[in-house]
């Protein structure tokens, strides 16, 4: 970075004024002459064999184009899916529906009314079968999910790596450890209940198949539109480069965007069948059913340690929800949480978590993925083992923690190696940002008082930024897409024969503010305006292959390789300017909109300057290829480990169970920061969905399968209404693993905070002899809480 | 969220549109949409027409009848909160209207709207019953009066004929002595969002008694009710904390409460009574 750097400093985001105006462009307002538009027919039932389809109904209706069961679309194949355990989703179902909202048939209208008024009619015999929801149940195996396979698709046991003489050994050195006189065993069964990621913008998928050219352009409100143009080309047999994917403004995302979905295929299918561009926008109540679902795990938690707070071993037990049918991620989600299993800590950990069908709609990557689940586990049952041996809770922490001496080489007890850590410092900057012992002390006056008031503490690490390339050998292929590649970042930079210039890349933001970022990263190394930079992406004809965003990766990835990019570019920049200049390239500095010689701003030239000479190679020096643009991939030696302390002051009134968010604080480490506003919104954001989890969300299914909570109605989310300011700052400890030093910040937010606020309710209600409340923390469960604390 | 195709007719005068609904019986009248909209996008509602009121004149008033104020058929939540003349004689249902939806809802959702749609955790409706509102139905036979207590028939239901436009809430004026307070707990928490339980009343009190009150229950059963039995409890008590809450004991009395996602029986049940309390202190207070 240069001594004049933009990074780090506050930048307003140059994408807010379109998207505050409501002049931002999404895949709906890509308005196409001649498009035809789709309606689904999905299923009624959880669990039901599909009999006939009658679609006469519908075919003789004005305005329809189309309908189209799996008989015509059975022979593409199922839905890929990247980490294929378990079965995979067909594109349309006409053999046994495995959810309510499966696809059964898809109807093509001129337009949206129609073909929803066509959808209805369309007479479908279904024969119900009983519905498996509960995981307990499911992995008992009494009703398959899928006839003939064991509904339990795999079990992830951790440490990873360690053999089954390994486990049984630490196995045994926990249980040797209960039988210590001193130890204290604390246990718990927690739910962490499934969640529906609610964009604001719904997904939609605009396919215009052009036959003169044998080739798709695919508008899709996806995070990661390489792999759908790889899917797109491997579904109807084309080379990826004769499908361009475009992403326009994406409405948040939150990971649910990161699947290649059976809608988009059979958009793209209905496009060549039909010769005419069609599209589909998902709508409110239907992406509760038809767009994938998170969390949705029931596991039992157990701390033993000494009464003096040193943790001897941590034990993890559970099930974890899959859905019906596995796509993109599913499975390997509670894999991500057995990555931060052990946390922040050194004690000796087991993890076993079985991953179960059901009858539900798929589960998969949503904001956080496995690790908010995770942390939420071991800081409850390591809040409950403070209050059980009365020690002040970030104590108990601090004496568990790796020590920042352990990096570099730290390598977690789950047998992960962590980049870098520095847990001490963090807490006691939290502790101090909070005013932790006037709040405790303020917090027994009011309780003095008879108020219900509680402070709640939790710390997380998180892994993100994916990742090294070699992940792909863990499993993690992106092969099915046709993207070998998936890891790396990648990033092309170019500066125009004006001297202006545009960054290329791969990611696929959904609010992230890469406009903002990536310009700050190519302004800083170039000196040029950010007015001057512009960003391209989301685009797999613009942008070299990259797999897009989610993990938190970006920055850590893409960003470092638009780094590396920038940094060719001016190094070769600073070779032409020395040429034209008559001075030493080692004298070249970059500023102000150009190169000048150090110590002399006078002599200097102007990236027009620069560019017109790059763009005419006889005056360039000899030997120079023509030309100023460079691409850089970008492979990191590890993901990154971004760790925090967040804490929470709520006050609970015993008599309704409504829980009064007062306070909350958050104080992470995701490295080196470009934007402090941006890594604010970030965490802002990520709060705000853990909070969410904490309090109010909760995708509820009945017995049969039927979702009860799919509008918005009775799905709550949070608003800024419901939340207080929070109070941020951050510690920074820079990652090894890329040039910039960046870690990541989209998730952290959420894996840090939901269980601080449960900690604090918890807390509150510890007078009433309340141990433990399941989210989410509605007044209802509240109250119900204290009522059987004083049973 | 497409609904099916309906006929829209914007009439320019309440005659017109009476004319509209007596000529098409499957049609609903549309004022701020903010119930109707949504339930026609979700299919589960297809009026075969839409008589949009917003364009009538006069219908947008909150008017000062001497001894009695009428709420015209347009006027919105914000502007019931915002109202003075609500505020001193009908606090219970500026509480309730401050409370209901969200800004953008209440700057277009209209009171009367609120009454008709009658939905089982709305709150302005158990304000207009324990201030002993007035309905004012429109049709093109004449108008019709309808007690509020009469008004809220069944689940989603109101005595509301499919030819009838409520045309205004009429609601009597107080004097000295006349206090009346709404509270809830809102299914996010707080006052927020719709009602798990709310309850509105409305007491006067007397020589150091209370001589007259009215408790109307929200959100726990199938529709608004009043409940007689608290109101009889607390018509000649001193209005003391104890004789208070020892009245708001009863007050799902006659209501056969619901569970949903947001409570069990006895909770529900539970909070009726916390609220009944609260509201009635809070009545009290403003009556002194």
């Amino acid at each position: 970075m240069s001594s004049t750097s933009v990074l780090g400093g506050v930048v307003r985001r140059r994408e807010d004024p379109a998207l505050i105006q409501g002049r931002g462009r999404y895949t709906d307002d890509v308005k196409l002459a001649r498009t035809a538009h789709v309606a689904f027919v999905r299923s009624p039932y959880a669990h039901a064999t599909v009999g006939a389809i009658d679609t006469s109904a519908a075919t003789a209706m004005e305005g329809v184009v189309a309908v189209y069961t799996a008989a015509d679309t059975d022979h593409l194949g199922p839905l890929i899916a990247q980490v294929p355990v378990g079965a995979l989703r067909p594109l349309l179902n006409n053999g046994t529906v495995k959810h309510v909202g499966e696809a059964v048939a898809m109807v093509v209208a001129e337009d949206p009314y129609v073909a929803k008024d066509a959808a209805d009619s369309v007479e479908v015999d279904y024969e119900p079968m009983p519905a498996v929801v509960d995981l307990k149940q499911s992995l008992s195996d009494e009703v398959p999910v899928h006839e003939g396979a064991s509904n339990t698709l795999i079990s992830w046991v951790g440490p990873f790596g360690a053999d089954e003489a390994a486990l049984a050994e630490l196995q045994a050195g926990i249980e040797a450890a209960k039988q210590r006189d001193d130890a204290v065993v604390v246990s718990q069964e927690m739910t962490n209940q499934r969640l529906i990621p609610v964009p604001i913008e719904p997904r939609s998928v605009l396919a215009d198949y052009q036959a003169g050219y044998d080739r798709f352009d695919i508008y899709s409100s996806t995070q990661i539109p390489s792999a759908l143009a790889g899917a797109i080309g491997k579904y109807f047999g084309m080379s990826m480069n004769q499908v361009t994917v475009k992403a326009m403004e994406v409405g948040g995302g939150f990971g649910c965007k990161l699947n290649v979905y059976n809608d988009e295929v059979l958009v793209a299918f209905a496009s060549k069948q039909l010769d005419r561009p069609v599209k589909w926008t998902e709508t409110r109540r239907e992406a509760a059913n038809s767009t994938i679902q998170g969390r949705g795990w029931v596991a039992t938690a157990t701390v033993t340690g000494t009464t003096s707070g040193e943790v001897l071993g941590f034990e993890l037990e559970g099930i974890a929800d899959m859905g019906a049918y596995s796509q993109n991620f599913t499975v390997a989600i509670p894999f991500l949480g057995l990555f931060v299993g052990s946390g922040q800590y050194g004690f000796p950990t087991y993890w076993k978590m079985d991953c179960v069908t059901t009858h539900t709609m798929t589960t998969d990557a949503y904001r956080g993925a496995g690790r908010p689940e995770a942390a939420y586990y071991l800081e409850r049952i390591m809040d409950m083992y403070a209050r059980r041996i009365g020690m002040d809770p970030a104590e108990v922490r601090r004496k568990n923690y790796i020590s920042s001496s352990d990096f570099p080489g730290a390598v977690s007890p789950m047998g992960f190696p962590m980049d870098t850590g520095d847990y001490t410092t963090n807490l006691d900057a939290a502790l101090e940002a909070a005013g932790w012992s006037d709040l405790l002390a303020e917090r027994d006056a009011a309780r003095a008082e008879g108020r219900h008031v509680g402070v709640g503490l939790a710390t997380y690490v998180e892994v993100c930024g994916f990742g090294p390339s070699g992940l792909v050998d863990l499993g993690f292929s992106w092969a099915e897409y046709q993207m070998p590649s998936a890891f790396n970042g990648s990033s092309l930079v170019r500066v125009h024969p004006d001297g202006s210039a545009t960054v290329s890349i791969g990611t696929g933001p959904s609010g992230q503010g890469h406009q903002t970022t990536w310009a700050q990263i190519v302004g800083d190394g170039l000196g040029l305006e950010v007015d001057r930079i512009r960003v391209i992406h989301g685009d797999t004809e613009e942008a070299p292959p990259s797999i897009g965003s989610f993990g938190s990766r970006s920055a850590a990835v893409d960003g470092a390789a638009c780094y590396e990019a920038t940094g060719k570019v001016r190094a070769k920049a600073a070779r032409i300017a020395a040429h034209m200049l008559e001075a030493s390239e080692a004298d070249i500095e970059f500023a102000d909109g150009g190169a000048h010689v150090a110590g002399a701003p006078d002599s200097s030239v102007s990236w027009g300057d620069i560019a017109a000479c790059a763009y005419q190679p006889h005056r360039l020096p000899e030997g120079m290829e023509g030309g100023l643009e460079a691409h850089a991939i970008f492979s990191p030696g590890n993901a990154t480990w971004p760790f925090g302390t967040h804490i929470a002051v709520v006050e609970v009134d015993p008599d309704t169970g409504d829980v009064d968010l007062l306070r909350y604080i958050g104080m992470d480490d995701c490295g080196n920061v470009i934007s402090p506003m941006i890594v604010d919104g970030q965490v802002h954001g990520g709060i705000a969905q853990g909070i969410g989890q904490a309090m109010f969300e909760d995708a509820v299914y009945d017995a049969d399968g039927n979702l009860l909570s799919g509008s918005l109605v009775d799905y709550i989310l949070p608003t800024a209404a419901d939340l207080p300011s929070f109070e941020l700052d951050r510690t920074v400890t820079p990652t090894d693993v890329n040039p910039l030093g960046v870690k990541g910040i989209g998730e952290a937010g959420t894996i840090g905070s939901a269980q601080t606020v449960v900690n604090a309710v918890v807390d509150a209600l510890e007078p009433l002899g309340v141990t433990h409340i399941d989210m989410p923390l509605r007044p209802r469960r509240v109250w119900q809480a204290i009522q059987d604390a004083r049973a | 969220m497409y609904p099916r195709p309906f006929e829209y007719v914007l009439p320019s005068g309440l005659d017109d549109a009476l004319d509209a609904l007596d000529a098409n019986p499957g049609a609903k009248v549309l004022a701020g949409g903010m119930s109707l909209l949504p339930m026609m996008k979700m299919r589960l509602l297809s009026p075969e027409m839409v008589v949009d009121i917003g364009r009538i004149a006069g219908l947008d008033q909150i008017t000062d009848n001497g001894d009695s104020i009428s709420i015209g058929a347009l006027v919105t939540h914000s502007e019931v909160a915002a109202s003075g003349l609500v505020g001193e004689h009908g606090a219970a249902l500026a509480t309730a209207a401050s409370w209901t939806g969200d800004r953008q809802v209440r700057n277009r959702g209209t009171c009367c709207g609120s009454m008709v749609h009658a939905d089982v955790a709305a709150d302005q409706p158990a304000a207009a019953l324990a201030l002993g509102a007035t309905m004012v139905a429109a049709s093109s036979s004449g108008t019709r009066e309808i007690a509020a207590a009469d008004f809220f028939v069944d689940t989603l239901m109101s005595a509301l004929e499919p030819n009838e436009i409520l045309t205004e809430i009429r609601i009597p004026k107080v004097g000295a002595g006349t206090g009346s307070a709404y509270d809830k707990l809102g299914r996010r928490g707080g006052h927020t969002d719709y009602a798990v339980a709310g309850v509105a009343v409305s007491v006067t009190r007397s020589n150091g008694s209370v001589s007259a009150a009215t408790v109307a229950v929200t959100g726990v059963g199938n529709r608004p009710v009043l409940v007689g039995e608290v109101a009889d409890a607390l018509v000649g008590s001193d209005g003391s904390d104890a004789a208070v809450e020892a009245a708001a004991a009863q007050a799902t009395c006659g209501i056969e409460v619901l569970e949903d996602l947001y409570g069990s029986v006895d909770y529900k049940t539970h909070l009726a009574q916390v609220f009944a309390a609260r509201a009635v202190k809070a009545a009290l207070a403003s009556a002194a």
